[in-house]
């Protein structure tokens, strides 16, 4: 956890779209201070499972869990009256605020860049929000489970004529988060070489649409609608899920070339059917597409998922198990690399923190601590890291701003 | 516009060669967006996914690609043919001289041409080598070849979405490629952080199934700590209920489809309150509904029943309501909530204008401009946008070989009839 030691960081941040940013940098060695309030606890802490075995309780949250390792939890009650001095002091310490309030927040603070830049004239500082700072809907705050509609991606989910379907928690949070925590990075490589901070308006729906760019050109230059296609794929056939031995067991493989069908045939044995001409070309393929899948699920049904994947990919063939949420924890692959570090918790107890989905060959990566309970770094940050007296950090706890 | 402008960019000191085939275009795209000067390398006659639609004017054509132009643009391009010994050597010669090395090969691949990591880093101790495949450099899939549709399921993504009594389903436009692109940019810039404190490069080894659990993240969470496997469940929301409780998500509406949950928290309340405000502005809230204590209620413990009994007249009410209505009133009212939108409402949509967030890119080649998704974020210091449009097969070759490494025009031609670049 070398590579980004010494790097400081504040968050006035809730949730996933803020503390996942400070997360994969946390994981490589910055130090990371999460600032909540009892007056408003992190809403992952308050109201938002799984909590360890179903019972509520600020220091049993899953997605807390996730998203804060490694990190110093401390408390400031923003809404007490000498809480802006001492979260500018805080921030003088520090080289990155993230914050994701809703728009406007920050200054009604008294926190917003150009205040801050008074302490902290090289201060990097992302604002990562819904839709923006600036313009008509700046204002309006909302979760990315359904920001991810208003950017497209649940319109792309579905069976044809159908319902749109839901693309699990806040998708489009965490691709705010990867440009995030790249936007951050950029700002202290430009900072080292120029001296110079930067103030970084992250808008998630905007960060999203950048997934979807070809359709949006699509749009714009072909007049072309995409939709929702189930799992076919304009460039591919077969391309599916197919029902594998066992409950509710599906094997994902798809066919990309004339070499591919080959190779799949003859893992197939050469059935008489795939020699029908109606699937001897790739166009052929697409246009009987229905036949053909029915022919493939037949086959798959006298393998499991596994066995199948297994085979195929011997074979040359792409093929993946469709791993539930259960499975994922034992895939052979996933434990390899090992993508997970077992920690205990004092109140969760074992708990697998998620590593980056990078591995740095010369600077391995955490996490090496669990996440933080709440307030849990009060005294060390703000004796010891912030240098408060103990006769002032005690006056602060007693006016309730430290609480 | 003239490549000399991204100096304005943040990372504009650094050059970096783009190997990578689809999985790791957004990567390089990234840092190209943040003023770094990218240069996709090519195999002699352009990368196989130039055959990836959707096409300019539909025409199946490698140099109308809007795919490529979608994730390529901030690239320049050359063609190299890496099986050549000449080619290797070039190829060399070009790495000695770069910051960052992206490439998607299958691991091994490289090896086996004498120019894997051991070999770049002796050449260029500095370097940066940012290695993108389905599963990772090592370990027992690593040579198991994927496309979208396998990473997601390997990911688990797809145990999350589609009907409980249907296939599991991916998104129908790839996404796994743009998570992989963007998540291997933390990995790049980390690895250059260190580099720039320390003068140490390094491999960094990125796997999209690794990527895509952060995007259906935290289903999995609810296994680790409670032993609950999560599973699709069409257009509703579970796990929000300690109850088992599911919210339905999606509602028919005059023209399409709202995203609407019943929420807990302080803004799900604020929420809940003016959602019945506005149904009973309308005349059609029912008396149970407009006597309920949203302070007293708890997302977390509430059953189905009850939301069941919620639902259905907030069903009836949106079956009249447009989704541009909607849209208005969410804004209006401050509730959570959005209309399904397709690409052409996020082109309608005053907010990207108000932020000039779409930048218009010429194609002089095709006579033609297009309206792109500009720059991820604004930044106080230092542009972040697309400085260029995605270059065609070995359009910069000249350039390049020529103006930057010297070469005359006959040694470029022979090059060129020797099917090296």
């Amino acid at each position: 956890m070398e590579s980004l030691k010494g790097v400081k960081i504040v968050e006035f941040a809730a949730f996933a779209a803020g503390p996942a940013v400070g997360k994969h940098l946390a994981d490589h060695g910055a130090t990371v201070v999460h600032i909540e309030s009892k007056v408003r606890p992190d809403g992952f802490r308050a109201h938002y499972p799984p909590y360890k075995d179903n019972i509520h309780g600020l220091n049993r949250s899953g997605l807390f869990a996730l998203c804060n390792n490694d990190k110093l939890d401390i408390s400031l009650n923003l809404k007490a009256p000498k809480a802006t001095e001492l979260a500018k002091k805080i921030v003088s310490w520090s080289d990155v605020v993230i914050e994701n309030f809703s728009p406007g927040t920050m200054a009604r603070l008294g926190l917003d860049y150009e205040n801050l830049t008074k302490v902290k004239p090289d201060l990097i500082m992302l604002s990562s929000s819904n839709l923006g700072q600036n313009g008509p809907h700046a204002h309006h705050a909302g979760f990315g489970s359904q920001l991810s509609s208003l950017a497209g991606f649940t319109h792309l989910t579905g069976y044809p004529g159908g319902s749109p379907q839901i693309l699990y928690g806040p998708y489009i949070d965490y691709i705010a988060v990867a440009y995030g925590a790249v936007a951050i990075l950029a700002a202290l490589d430009y900072r080292r070489r120029t001296g110079r901070g930067n103030y970084i308006d992250a808008a998630q729906y905007e960060t999203g649409l950048q997934y979807l760019a070809p359709i949006l050109l699509d749009y714009k230059v072909n007049e072309t609608l995409a939709s929702r296609n189930a799992n076919r794929d304009p460039h591919a056939a077969p391309h599916g899920a197919y029902a594998c031995k066992g409950d509710d067991s599906w094997c994902a493989i798809s066919v990309h070339s004339e070499s591919e069908w080959q190779a799949l045939r003859n893992a197939m044995g050469n059935p008489p059917w795939s020699a029908d001409p109606r699937f001897a070309s790739p166009a052929a393929r697409k246009r009987n597409e229905d036949a053909l899948d029915s022919h493939m699920s037949e086959w798959t049904r006298g393998f499991s998922a596994r066995e199948l994947m297994e085979k195929l990919q011997a074979a040359g063939v792409r093929a993946g198990v469709v791993n539930t949420m259960k499975d994922i924890y034992t895939d052979p692959q996933l434990a390899q690399r090992p993508q997970w570090i077992e920690l205990e918790h004092p109140e969760i107890g074992k708990m697998h923190y998620q590593r980056p989905p990078f591995i740095l060959g010369r600077t391995p990566p955490g996490p090496s601590k669990r996440d933080p309970l709440f307030a849990e770094h009060n005294e060390y940050f703000y004796r010891q890291l912030l240098g408060l007296s103990e006769q002032e950090y005690n006056r602060l706890v007693e006016e309730k701003v430290i609480y | 516009m003239a490549s000399n402008d991204r100096i304005a960019g943040l990372l504009s000191p650094y050059r970096v060669l783009d190997l990578t085939d689809e999985l790791g275009f957004l990567c390089g795209k990234i840092l190209g967006d943040l003023g770094a000067d990218v240069v996709k390398v090519e195999p002699p006659g352009g990368d196989p996914a130039r055959r990836l639609g959707p096409f300019y004017g539909n025409q199946p054509d490698p140099e109308k690609s809007l795919y490529w132009f979608g994730f390529n643009n901030n690239k320049r391009g050359i063609t190299l043919n890496l099986e050549s010994a000449k080619g290797r050597e070039l190829f060399c010669r070009l790495a000695a001289k770069v910051d960052f090395i992206i490439e998607s090969f299958t691991p091994g691949y490289l090896d086996s041409l004498n120019i894997g990591y051991p070999a770049l880093s002796r050449l260029n101790p500095r370097l940066i080598l940012t290695s993108i495949t389905p599963f990772g450099q090592t370990g027992p899939y690593s040579r198991f070849k994927a496309s979208d549709i396998e990473i997601m399921a390997l990911s688990g993504c797809m145990s999350l979405t589609g009907d409980p009594d249907r296939a599991p389903l991916r998104v129908s436009f790839p996404q796994s490629y743009a998570w992989t692109g963007s998540y291997a940019a933390i990995g790049a810039l980390t690895a250059h952080y260190y580099r720039e404190q320390t003068g140490e490069g390094q491999q960094v080894d990125v796997s999209a199934q690794a990527c895509l659990l952060w995007a259906f993240s935290h289903a999995h969470i609810f296994w680790d700590l409670n032993r609950h496997v999560e599973k699709r469940a069409g257009s509703f929301m579970t796990g929000r209920s300690i109850t088992g409780a599911k919210m339905r998500v999606f509602w028919p509406c005059k023209d399409g489809y709202l995203n609407f949950i019943i929420y807990g928290g302080e803004a799900g309340r604020r929420t809940n309150q003016a959602l019945v405000e506005w149904i009973d502005s309308q005349g059609m809230a029912p008396e149970f509904l407009k006597q309920k204590d949203w302070k007293a209620f708890d997302i977390a413990r509430v059953t189905q029943e009850e939301i069941d009994r919620m639902e259905e007249p907030i069903g009836e009410f949106f079956k009249g309501v447009t989704k541009a209505e909607f849209f208005k009133e969410v804004v209006k009212r401050q509730m959570l909530g959005y209309p399904v939108a397709s690409v052409k409402e996020i082109f309608e949509d005053p907010q990207h204008e108000a932020r000039r967030f779409w930048q218009r890119i010429e194609h002089p080649e095709l006579k033609a401009s297009m309206d792109y998704p500009g720059g991820f974020a604004k930044f106080s210091e230092g542009a972040c946008q697309i400085w260029r449009r995605a270059p065609l097969i070995g359009e910069h070759n000249e350039e390049i070989y020529g103006q930057e490494f010297g070469m005359s025009s006959a040694e470029i031609a022979e090059l060129k009839k020797q099917g090296v670049i």
